[in-house]
């Protein structure tokens, strides 16, 4: 036991675990005491500082922004929303849900969900929440011309209403995964449902807005009457856009800002050995992945694909393109960070013998496989595209990288062409990973995905109550689509944070970076 | 005089040709950008639905050239329309960025030109000597680094090391005057240190062609010193071709500077337009090229007029 607790140390000592983390194994092997006195003082939980005047550099920020939480698509207006604006629920770091402007929700039988409204919460404007502003904003995004990101979770929406402090949703169809929907960044609830103007950036959230420029920098203080003392610790946050990556570091560095994020892995080890600054690491949901069209030559052929899974050498990516900051993929785009996943299923690696046995068994021509990449794909693309072609070599499976401009990648290559670089940030539920990209009906198939007993199993796990038979209709899916899908996962990358040691309470969450976006609201100053 | 305004009055007519021409080049341009808007605008969480429906509220079903004359009405009553990406009227939000980027251009080019200018004539004076070699090779030795090492090894030392001045620049509305100036000190020295070497190189090397000339022979043999001959003979025959490197440096510096913008995130018009290519946000594209060709078109109708003000020769056309 005394070695585990060491272990536990070192990786507490070396960052790669949290402070909760490790407080939460070590009272699991009784040692919550002797855990408290190694902890570094930097990581002591003092009491919350309130006041102080907090700054952000996030980069993924554009001038072509917009305040209007139905575009919310990057880190920058992510991280502004997360100030301004509150949803109904959150997810927290262990994947449950978190009641904020809904107090209460509940459902008997998955298709019927109610949400009760927390009282005496109020809009910056001074207007209380109510559940017609609630049912306004529902409206709003899953209205038929609405152009919300969130709008694809709620096609199955057959009724709303309010009744009083409740707000009632029928679905279609039953999804005991609704509830999570809710807590969609999209989702934010703004008074009159944002329905007068969405970019006003009026909300309920514990900051008001004081400057928006968009892709520039983003001023909030206190919202004085924010209904959660427990959050919302200093009095001003700033959110300073700055998208080149060095530049974030230095401006860390020089002190001009407490916290960063998206910190490239290359870069992370070098700003650990530096005084006052800390990287956080946290394995996340985001993928990266080389989705094939299965109903496109060559890779139709079930046994190609399957050789080109076993012909991908997973460790050599987690060491070479996330340094070490990231863990290898299972071919299914979830992993143990998503709630009811079945850790059981075995690890697939690198086999150069069996992947050349099942190029042969194919019966490939032997031309070169196509596979396209671009820079903007996921940081490191191209290397890791270069990485396959020789790992499959090594298989006898010729593999041609062509790069592709970065501008219009999204656009041109990716859900177009049949073999190809890309990356998924990943999503709350299995469900909606699972619905979003390989569902037969899914709106971003792009691995032309359809069979028939993957999309039962996913149907059967959103009517079942019991959460045992929903783990093993999930593990069913990771299966088949670990074995017959068209999606190489090689990695899962990790959110990559550093903070300075001028930050108190920092709990690094795998839902998103920055502790999910609400490091601005969660940390405070220490003096 | 009647020349000089009949000059001036042709070379405006020829810019605001070339403007339209440029103004077909850019639409053009744009339409032939591969992507398509509305899928930049939401990303990887849109749905076909939500595609479609931006699609036509955008307008992007109608033919190119309806478009174009629609723009193009537009621009001509002062209205460039509304971003297309963010819903915001772009000439309120080109306005400060414009002006931001005209701000950094002024001082970096307050500090660039009389440097640059007085460095040439130091070089002049002493040529072929130690100081003239140390002046040419630490100025050609700034430009041919690339910008962004510049600018990185600016940051390094300044911000990161000293902290003297800020790494980031970012400005706003109502920040105060000095600390505006502390903020674009990094950038403008970027800047400065980019565009000095030509226009010194081009300074020295006018004035080293004018010193062959009869008359600054008998200059020197008159018995004036040296750097009278360069300052009273010299430089006011040189000036046209100076004035001509000046003013396409100036123009550099209005229209060229996108990677010191982003690395000293100063939000100029570099970025505005970088951010609006991506997003496919055709309007401001439009906008923001017209704006740079009319930059640049007018700077060099000044220098060519200047250049033809300063010779008496063509100023008295025979």
């Amino acid at each position: 036991m005394t070695t585990e607790f060491e272990r536990l140390k070192f990786r507490l000592d070396a960052g790669h675990m949290s402070r909760r983390e490790f407080l939460g194994r070590a009272s699991a092997l009784g040692l919550s005491a002797a855990a408290a006195s190694v902890l570094p003082k930097s990581a002591m939980a003092g009491e919350p500082i309130k006041g102080g005047h907090l700054k952000i550099a996030t980069g993924n920020g554009a001038s072509t922004d917009t305040l209007d939480p139905a575009y919310n698509a990057n880190d920058a207006t992510f991280l502004a929303h997360r100030h301004c604006g509150e949803t109904l629920l959150n997810v927290t770091p262990s994947s449950d849900l978190e009641h904020r402007l809904a107090e209460e929700f509940a459902s008997k039988d998955n298709v019927t969900w109610q949400f009760k409204i927390r009282k005496g919460v109020e809009f910056h404007n001074g207007k209380p929440v109510t559940a017609e502003d609630v049912l306004k904003t529902i409206e709003r995004h899953s209205d038929e011309k609405s152009k919300s990101g969130a709008r694809g979770l709620l096609t199955d929406i057959d009724r709303l209403s309010a009744d009083g402090d409740t707000f009632k949703v029928t679905l279609k169809s039953p999804n005991a995964d609704f509830a999570y929907y809710m807590a969609d960044f999209h989702l934010v609830i703004q008074p009159n449902g944002g329905k007068d103007d969405p970019a006003t950036g009026i909300a309920a959230g514990p900051y008001i807005v004081e400057a928006n420029q968009p892709g520039v920098r983003y001023a909030f203080k206190k919202f004085p009457n924010y209904w959660d003392s427990n959050i919302g610790h200093v009095a001003e946050s700033e959110v300073l856009v700055i998208n080149d990556a060095t530049a974030r570091n230095g401006a860390l560095q020089s002190g001009r800002v407490h916290m960063i994020n998206l910190v490239d892995p290359k870069v992370a080890d070098l700003l650990k050995g530096k005084p006052g600054i800390s990287i956080k690491n946290v394995s996340g949901r985001g993928h990266y992945t080389f989705p094939m069209h299965v109903d496109t030559s060559p890779f139709d052929n079930e046994d190609l694909r399957m050789a080109l899974k076993l012909a991908i050498d997973r460790d050599e990516m987690v060491d070479k393109i996330l340094r070490g900051f990231g863990s290898v993929g299972n071919d299914m785009p979830v992993n143990a960070s998503y709630p009811l996943f079945d850790t059981s299923i075995p690890q697939r690696r690198y086999d150069p013998e069996q992947a050349a046995a099942f190029y042969k068994k194919s019966g490939h021509d032997g031309t070169p496989i196509v596979l396209r990449t671009a820079d903007s794909a996921f940081p490191g693309a191209v290397e890791a595209a270069q990485l396959f072609q020789q790992s499959a070599a090594k298989a006898g499976i010729p593999i041609e990288v062509r790069r592709e401009p970065s501008d219009g990648y999204d656009t041109q290559v990716w859900n177009k062409q049949p073999f190809c670089a890309s990356y998924w940030g990943g999503r709350p539920t299995q469900d909606q990973m699972y619905s979003t990209v390989y569902l037969s009906t899914a709106a971003w198939n792009d691995t032309r995905f359809k069979n028939a007993d993957f999309d039962r199993f996913l149907m059967a796990a959103r009517s079942e109550l019991d959460p045992a038979k929903r783990k093993k209709n999930y593990s069913e899916m990771g299966l088949i689509l670990r074995d017959k899908g068209g999606v190489i996962v090689p990695v899962f990358n990790d959110w990559i944070d550093a903070v300075s040691d001028k930050v108190g309470g920092f709990v690094p969450d795998p839902n998103w970076g920055l502790m999910n976006n609400m490091a601005g609201l969660k940390c405070w100053l220490v003096a | 005089m009647s020349f000089i305004v009949k000059l001036v009055a042709q070379r405006m007519a020829l810019g605001i040709l070339l403007l339209f021409a440029v103004s077909v080049l850019i639409f053009a341009g744009t339409q032939i950008l591969p992507g398509d808007i509305a899928q930049a605008i939401l990303g990887q969480s849109a749905t076909p639905e939500s595609l479609a429906n931006l699609r036509e509220q955008l307008g992007l079903n109608d033919p190119a050239y309806i478009r174009y004359f629609h723009w193009l009405g537009g621009v001509l009553t002062g209205d460039l329309g509304t971003a297309m990406s963010s819903g915001q009227d772009i000439a309120t939000s080109i306005k400060g960025r414009l002006w931001n980027t005209l701000f950094l251009a002024f001082w970096a080019a307050v500090v660039a030109v009389p440097l640059a200018i007085i460095l040439g004539l130091i070089a002049v004076r002493y040529r072929n000597g130690w100081v003239d070699k140390l002046i040419s090779g630490l100025a050609l030795a700034s430009t041919s680094f690339p910008e962004f090492f510049i600018g990185y090894v600016l940051v390094y030392f300044f911000a990161v090391k000293w902290q003297i001045f800020p790494g980031i620049s970012t400005v706003y509305d109502g920040m105060p005057f000095g600390e505006r100036i502390q903020a674009i000190a990094l950038p403008a020295t970027a800047l400065t240190l980019v565009v000095l070497a030509h226009m010194m190189r081009m300074t020295r090397a006018a004035i080293l062609n004018v010193m062959q000339s009869a008359y600054v022979e008998t200059a020197e043999l008159k018995g004036l010193s040296a750097f009278n001959v360069i300052r009273k003979h010299a430089f006011p025959n040189a000036i046209a071709p100076i004035i001509n490197v000046v003013m396409l440096n100036l123009a550099y510096l209005i229209v060229g500077v996108v990677v010191v913008e982003v690395i000293f995130v100063y939000p100029g018009m570099g970025q505005y337009l970088v951010d609006h290519v991506t997003k496919r946000d055709v309007p401001v594209v439009q906008a923001v090229g017209l704006i740079f060709a009319a930059v640049y078109i007018s700077l060099n109708i000044i220098a060519d007029i200047a250049a033809i003000v300063a010779n008496p020769r063509l100023r008295h056309p025979k």
